[in-house]
C-alpha cells in the first residue's frame, strides 16, 4: 500500500465526512423550520468515487440528491447552505433551494428535480462536447457524467437516453446509484429484476455493477469507465449498489422501512467502513481522524454562519432570469 | 422578393441560419430524410435524424442549448409536444431561472397543427396557449410566407427557447418572401394587415386570412375593420392592440384554438383592464370549441372560425352601439354560429 493510496483515501474520507455533516446540518435546519431536503446519507462513496475519477473539463448532471456530487466536485458549503436557505449568496441566488442546485463554475449543470430529467438532458451536453462547440467544453475530450437512481431508471426516458447515447456514440457516463428506494416505494415493489445494469446491457452499452458503499471499488470502476469513454468515444454504464439510509424527504419517519434491512445497511455505512480500513492499515491514527472531523465540523459551522448572514433576495428580483 | 410557399420559406430560413452560425443544428423525426440538401451542405453532424421519441429529442436539445449549441428540433405534430413537456416546460422554461441565470436555452421547437388536412385530434391540436402559460418560453405562430422565414430566423437567433407553431393549412400557401439573408421579423411585434376605424379584428395563423376576408366583406357594407396579426404570442404586442382599440372602440379576437383561458381571453382581459374607457361594445371572442378536433371535413370546418361568423359579429357590435338594450352573447365558438 503506497503513501499515495493512503493520502487519496484520507482525502476521500474527509469529503465523505463533509457531505455527511452538511446533510445532517440540513436535517437539523429542517427541524427548525427551514425548507425540507432530500439527503443522500449512506451514498457518499458513490459521489466521491465517481467525481474523483473526473477531470475539470468533464461535466456533471445530477438530481434532487445533489449535495454529495456538488461537494465532491469542490462546491463551497457556504454557498450551498446559503442556497438552501434561499439567500442571495447561494449558487443560484436563492432561486433554487436545495433541490436543483447547479454550479456552472464546477461544471455541475442543469440539475433537475424531475426524476429522469437529468437523463433527458445529458445526451445534449455530451453531444456538445463531442461536436467540440460547447461553451463549457474547455478543450477536447471532455465527457459528461449523469447521476440518477433506480427510480429514474423506471422512467421511460432512461431507455430513450441510453438508446440515443449508444447510437450517437456520445461521451456519456451513466451513473445509477441504486439506493433501493424510489421515493416511498422499495425497488423490489417496482421491478422484476434486481439490477438496473441488466436493463442497460440490452441497449448495447458496457456496464459495471459494483458495491456503491466501497469508495475504492467505485473509484476504480469509474476510472476504468471514464478511460474507456475517452479512448473509444462510446458511453459506459455504472451501477452502484447502495442504500438510502434516511427517508425520501426531510422530514420522513421511515416507518415504511424494514428495520432489519436498515440495520444491515447501517452496518455497511461507507464512512465507517473507510474509517476502519484506514485505522487497520496502520498508517493513520485516531488523532489524525479526529482532527479531520474537527475541520469538517468547523467548515459546516462557518457555512451556517455565512448562510444565515447572507441577505434575502430583493422582491424586485422575483422575475429576474426568466428570460435571457 | 421571391415567390414561394411558407414551407419553402422555412427551409430557406433554416439554410440561411445554418450557413450563418455553425452552432445551429437540426434534429428530429426525419429532418435528414426530408432535407437532403442540408445534409449535403452541412453534414450529418448538424442535420440529425432521431429515434421517434419526442422526450429525448427535446431533452437533448435542452442539454445542447445550455452547452453552447443552437438546436432546432422538429417534433412534427403539435399533440406530440405533450411527450416533450418535461424538457420544454420544466427544463428549458425553468432551469435558467432556477439556476439564477447561469444558463441560456437558445432552442427552437417546430410543430405543425391546425385544421384543413383532416388529420384529427392527435395530429391537430392548437395548444399554443399551454406554452404561453409556461414561463421562460417564447411562442410564435406566423401567417404569411415572409413571416415564416423572418420569425424562424429570429427564433433561431433568440437566446430563449421558442415554440414555433406552423399552421398546416398555411404551409403550401404562396407569397412574396424577402431574399435578404439578414431579413428577420422581431419577436413581440404584431403586423397591421389592414387599417380601419370601426372595429379591430385580432388574430394569428390561418384565421388572419379569415379576418382579412371578413374585413373585405365589411368594407363593401361600409364598415372599416382593422386587422392585426399577432404573429408572436409571447411576447405579446399589447401596444399595437391597445392603440387600435383606442381608435375603433370595438374588438373581436379570432383564433382556431379553443377559447377557455386562451389567447383571446388574454386579449380581452388586456382590453378591459387597459382600455375600458375606449370600449364602445363588449369584446367578442370567436374561437374553436372545447372539443377535440374531428377528422371529418365537415366537422373540422365547423370547429374553425369562418368569415361569416366574423362578419356577423362585427355587424352585431355595430348594432350594439346603436341599440344598447339588445341582448347578445359575446362569447362564442365557431361551431355554435350558424352558417
Amino acid at each position: 500500500m503506497t503513501a499515495t493510496t493512503i493520502h487519496t483515501r484520507l482525502h476521500q474520507l474527509e469529503t465523505m465526512l463533509l457531505i455527511r455533516a452538511y446533510e445532517e446540518q440540513l436535517v437539523a435546519l429542517q427541524r427548525q423550520g427551514a425548507p425540507g431536503t432530500c439527503t443522500s446519507v449512506g451514498q457518499e462513496a458513490c459521489a466521491v468515487g465517481v467525481v474523483d475519477a473526473l477531470e475539470a473539463r468533464d461535466r456533471i448532471l445530477t438530481n434532487h440528491r445533489s449535495a454529495a456530487h456538488l461537494l465532491a466536485r469542490g462546491a463551497d458549503p457556504k454557498r450551498l447552505m446559503a442556497e438552501v436557505l434561499g439567500r442571495v449568496d447561494g449558487y443560484c441566488g436563492g432561486h433554487s433551494g436545495s433541490l436543483h442546485i447547479s454550479a456552472r463554475e464546477f461544471g455541475v449543470l442543469l440539475t433537475s428535480t424531475i426524476v429522469g430529467a437529468e437523463l433527458s438532458m445529458a445526451p445534449g451536453v455530451a453531444l456538445a462536447q463531442k461536436l467540440g462547440q460547447g461553451q463549457f467544453d474547455n478543450g477536447s475530450g471532455g465527457i459528461t457524467a449523469v447521476f440518477f437512481g433506480d427510480g429514474a431508471a423506471c422512467e421511460g426516458i432512461f431507455h430513450e437516453s441510453l438508446n440515443l447515447a449508444v447510437h450517437w456514440q456520445l461521451p456519456l457516463l451513466f451513473v445509477c446509484e441504486n439506493n433501493q428506494w424510489q421515493a416511498f416505494v422499495h425497488r423490489r415493489e417496482t421491478m422484476a429484476d434486481e439490477a438496473i445494469s441488466a436493463w442497460a446491457r440490452g441497449h448495447g452499452i458496457a456496464t459495471q455493477r459494483v458495491d456503491g458503499n466501497d469508495v475504492e471499488a467505485v473509484h476504480a470502476a469509474a476510472s476504468q469507465a471514464v478511460a474507456e469513454i475517452r479512448a473509444t468515444g462510446q458511453p459506459q454504464f455504472l451501477e452502484l449498489v447502495t442504500y438510502r439510509l434516511r427517508g425520501h424527504f426531510e422530514p420522513d419517519d421511515q416507518a415504511y422501512v424494514d428495520p432489519s434491512e436498515l440495520k444491515h445497511w447501517q452496518a455497511r455505512d461507507p464512512i465507517h467502513t473507510l474509517r476502519a480500513w484506514l485505522l487497520d492499515s496502520g498508517h493513520v491514527d485516531v488523532a489524525t481522524l479526529e482532527a479531520m472531523e474537527r475541520r469538517v465540523r468547523t467548515r459546516i459551522a462557518e457555512a451556517m454562519q455565512f448562510a444565515q448572514a447572507s441577505a434575502w433576495p430583493e422582491p424586485e428580483t422575483l422575475t429576474t432570469y426568466v428570460y435571457a | 422578393m421571391i415567390h414561394m410557399t411558407a414551407a419553402d420559406a422555412m427551409h430557406l430560413a433554416l439554410r440561411e441560419e445554418m450557413q450563418r452560425d455553425p452552432r445551429v443544428l437540426l434534429m428530429g423525426e426525419g429532418v435528414a430524410t426530408k432535407r437532403p440538401d442540408l445534409v449535403r451542405d452541412f453534414g450529418t453532424a448538424r442535420v440529425r435524424n432521431t429515434p421517434l421519441a419526442e422526450a429525448i429529442i427535446a431533452g437533448t436539445a435542452v442539454g445542447a442549448a445550455a452547452s453552447g449549441l443552437r438546436p432546432v428540433i422538429d417534433l412534427l405534430f403539435a399533440p406530440f409536444l405533450t411527450y416533450a413537456m418535461d424538457a420544454l416546460v420544466n427544463s428549458a422554461g425553468k432551469l435558467r431561472y432556477l439556476s439564477g441565470g447561469q444558463f441560456e436555452f437558445p432552442l427552437v421547437t417546430l410543430a405543425m397543427t391546425g385544421s384543413g388536412c383532416c388529420v384529427c385530434a392527435q395530429h391537430n391540436h392548437n395548444l399554443e396557449a399551454m406554452f404561453v402559460h409556461a414561463p421562460g418560453l417564447h411562442v410564435v405562430m406566423p401567417s404569411t410566407p415572409a413571416d415564416f422565414k423572418g420569425l424562424l430566423k429570429t427564433a433561431i437567433r433568440d437566446a430563449n427557447p421558442t415554440l414555433f407553431f406552423t399552421d398546416m393549412a398555411l404551409l403550401y400557401q404562396e407569397g412574396e418572401v424577402p431574399e435578404d439573408a439578414d431579413y428577420s421579423v422581431p419577436l413581440g411585434k404584431a403586423a397591421m394587415r389592414r387599417t380601419g376605424t370601426d372595429v379591430t379584428l385580432v388574430s394569428y395563423a390561418k384565421t388572419v386570412n379569415v379576418c382579412m376576408q371578413a374585413a373585405e366583406q365589411l368594407h363593401a357594407q361600409g364598415i372599416a375593420a382593422e386587422v392585426i396579426d399577432l404573429r408572436s404570442l409571447k411576447p405579446l404586442d399589447e401596444a399595437t392592440v391597445l392603440q387600435s382599440l383606442r381608435k375603433t372602440g370595438r374588438l373581436i379576437v379570432v383564433h382556431e384554438a379553443s377559447g377557455l383561458c386562451g389567447i383571446a381571453a388574454e386579449i380581452a382581459a388586456l382590453a378591459v383592464s387597459q382600455a375600458f374607457d375606449a370600449l364602445r361594445a363588449p369584446v367578442v371572442r370567436i374561437t374553436g370549441p372545447d372539443a377535440p378536433s374531428a377528422s371529418s371535413w365537415a366537422l373540422e370546418q365547423a370547429a374553425v372560425p369562418q368569415t361569416d361568423a366574423v362578419v356577423r359579429a362585427a355587424f352585431d357590435l355595430m348594432q350594439d352601439a346603436q341599440h344598447s338594450g339588445v341582448a347578445m352573447r359575446h362569447e362564442r365558438t365557431a361551431a355554435n354560429i350558424p352558417a
